[in-house]
């Protein structure tokens, strides 16, 4: 007893000890110039003492204590009630093409629906030869495939058309993420019922409190589509659809179905809600696009970016970010350090994969002046990312949707960073 | 003998082609699933359609969906649809589409009636959806015409037998997807990479001025454009 208070003293006392190392560790890079050393170094840590937890203390596991800060957040304003709203991937705080599950941004519009896996049923009926159901335990007896897609809600961006408004690239990007889906090709199970030959669209709906639904062209899927009830190895997150939902590769995410519970052929699409009053793109003209289902090319850059600013001072900088396109791979990212004046081809690193999310890199030394970082993809089409005033000057300020304009972050030689728009 | 050699080529080429493409379970049936029943799909299939397709029987007055609007719906679409804080509008807007601030509802912006019926059918009042009779949902789409001014009489009664024939103002302003045709993705020339612009980059327009990013923001800021729809 008396030995285990010892013991805890010495390790709160160790801790204050340690807290003002690490405060010196961050003060800057001349650390290690002092005579008496480096604490981190020359002081036994805590760690390197004492046994850690064992096994099973977290039976599925988390991310450090230290990286608590890397979350999804929301933008409480956007929306009357967060039963029916939308959070942000924190994209200024991960690397790579796959976005972890727990950060994969949400958008509900009735919540999210916890559902038995044993109760859910699958409906295909319609214009088929015949209507079928399928419990989970059936779907998983049809050959699966596993693909790495992006998904992007057609509002990312959607607060920018009139002008720079929100901090950090969290905000102003992060409806998108990127993750392997395991599941079965659509047109797998759509066959398994026989669509007939007048059947033109594909009416998906899901079993969540706003029976969200949409209506994909036939051709679409039977191409690519999937019933995924996978996502990076693991069941897919009650908040992503939970147990199954439609994947719709390059398209926006709205179509994605989550909770997916029926499939329905016809001949015409359904104009639901999501297709008409809302994912249409109302021009200057007051005339309204619609079915514009595609994700254009894109790119952001991540870090540095408003809520990632240039901590280290002058010298080598890792400038990074991703890019995307519903058409396919990206092709070239280039990046401008002086708003778009003078482009720099960027690296692409990690897996080039269709419809999935690519990382870039563009590494250079800061002289520690002021910077205007902008950066714009090429995808395989040939569709180059265009400019916020390119896109406005078509299509007016009102569009909502489909923003997929060059982004510029304003570095300071402070190194903070804004969001601004440039001439 | 030389009779078959063309279609046999023609099938020898198919196959390599579809071996090139094909996926696990393609063109081939498991035998999996089971029949759906009439009662199944009856429970289910409740979308309706601009042709009227998937109408239920029924019937409804806009005077008896006044009475179903203030009791379910008034509280977050405002009285007369105008709307409770950031809840939708459903009523007004009308001539507001080319405006600054374009106030989309069911009578300035929605190309179907359908869409009202099959969307409050399935998803409305929000936090109870699926309790509505389908006569009140009838009841309760024809007070929504009548706040938006498509009908003007308060005893007109929508049913399966008119619904069809009643159109919203704003059907005939809705396009097809044309964007390929914006000069800048049908120009896929090669993009300039060097003194691309005259001048150095000015700032036009900072986020720090609306401010409006939520650890920042106060309770009272107010963005500048709608939100997320």
């Amino acid at each position: 007893m008396k030995t285990e208070t010892t013991r805890t003293t010495r390790r709160a006392l160790l801790r204050a000890g340690l807290a003002g190392g690490t405060a010196a560790l961050t003060t800057g890079t001349a650390a290690g110039a002092r005579a008496a050393g480096d604490p981190a170094i020359t002081e036994i840590q805590d760690w390197n003492r004492y046994p850690g937890k064992g096994v099973d203390a977290t039976p599925y596991g988390s991310p450090s204590s230290f990286e608590a800060h890397v979350i999804r957040k929301n933008v409480p304003w956007l929306t009357s009630d967060p039963i029916s709203s939308v959070n942000f991937t924190p994209l200024h705080e991960i690397d790579g093409i796959i976005t972890p599950s727990g950060l994969c941004f949400e958008r509900h519009h009735g919540g999210i629906a916890e559902i038995d896996p044993n109760a859910h049923r699958l409906m295909v009926h319609g214009m088929v030869d015949k209507p079928l159901v399928f419990t989970m335990a059936d779907l998983k007896r049809f050959p699966r495939e596993n693909r790495i897609y992006f998904l992007e809600c057609a509002a990312n961006s959607g607060m920018e058309w009139r002008g720079a408004q929100l901090n950090g690239c969290q905000y102003t990007h992060g409806m998108v993420h990127c993750v392997m889906y395991t599941g079965v090709p659509l047109r797998t199970i759509l066959n398994e019922a026989g669509v007939k030959p007048e059947g033109k669209w594909l009416l998906a709906e899901g079993a969540d409190a706003s029976a969200m639904t949409r209506s994909v062209p036939l051709e679409k899927a039977l191409d690519d589509c999937m019933v995924a009830f996978g996502m990076n190895g693991e069941a897919l997150r009650p908040e992503q659809g939970y147990p199954v939902r439609l994947v719709v590769p390059g398209w926006e995410g709205n179509m994605w179905i989550k909770w997916l519970r029926r499939l329905e052929i016809g001949d015409q699409p359904w104009q639901q809600r999501e297709e008409t009053s809302k994912y249409t793109d109302l021009l200057a003209t007051g005339k309204a696009r619609r079915f514009t289902f595609l994700m254009d090319v894109k790119s952001v850059i991540t870090n540095p970016s408003p809520q990632a600013p240039i901590r280290h001072g002058k010298g080598p900088l890792v400038l990074t970010g991703v890019a995307w396109s519903g058409n396919g791979r990206i092709k070239r990212v280039d990046v401008s350090v002086d708003g778009g004046r003078n482009w720099h081809t960027a690296r692409i690193d990690g897996p080039s994969l269709p419809k999935a999310l690519h990382r870039f890199y563009y590494e250079f030394d800061w002289d520690g002046s002021e910077l205007f970082l902008q950066s714009r993809a090429i995808d395989e089409a040939g569709f180059v990312q265009p400019t916020k005033d390119q896109l406005r000057g078509v299509r007016g300020s009102n569009s909502i949707y489909h923003n997929n304009g060059i982004q510029t972050w304003h570095v300071t030689e402070e190194g903070s960073i804004e969001n601004v728009e440039i001439s | 003998m030389s009779k078959f050699r063309k279609p046999l080529l023609i099938i020898g080429l198919s196959v390599l082609a579809s071996a090139a493409t094909a996926l696990a379970g393609d063109g081939e049936h498991f035998k999996l699933g089971r029949v759906a029943t009439p009662d199944e799909l009856l429970a289910w299939d409740i979308d309706v359609r601009p042709d009227g397709l998937g109408l239920p029987d029924g019937r409804g007055t806009v005077a008896h969906g006044m009475e179903i609007f203030d009791e379910n719906c008034a509280s977050c679409h405002g009285d007369f649809g105008e709307a409770v804080g950031r809840w939708p509008v459903l009523a007004g807007g009308k001539g507001t589409l080319q405006a600054d601030r374009p106030e989309k509802t069911i009578g300035s912006y929605w190309p179907y009636l359908s869409t009202v019926f099959d969307y409050v059918r399935r998803a409305m009042p929000f936090g109870n959806a699926r309790s509505l009779s389908d006569d009140d949902v009838y009841a309760l789409t024809a007070y929504l015409l009548y706040l938006n001014d498509v009908v003007t009489n308060d005893e007109f009664e929508l049913s399966k037998e008119n619904f069809a024939d009643i159109k919203l103002p704003n059907e005939t302003n809705f396009i097809d997807d044309d964007r390929t045709k914006e000069p800048f993705y049908a120009d896929k020339s090669e993009p300039c990479m060097e003194n691309c612009k005259p001048d150095k980059a000015t700032i036009k327009a900072h986020a720090a001025i609306l401010d409006v990013t939520p650890e920042d923001a106060g309770e009272d800021d107010q963005p500048a454009n709608g939100g997320i729809e």
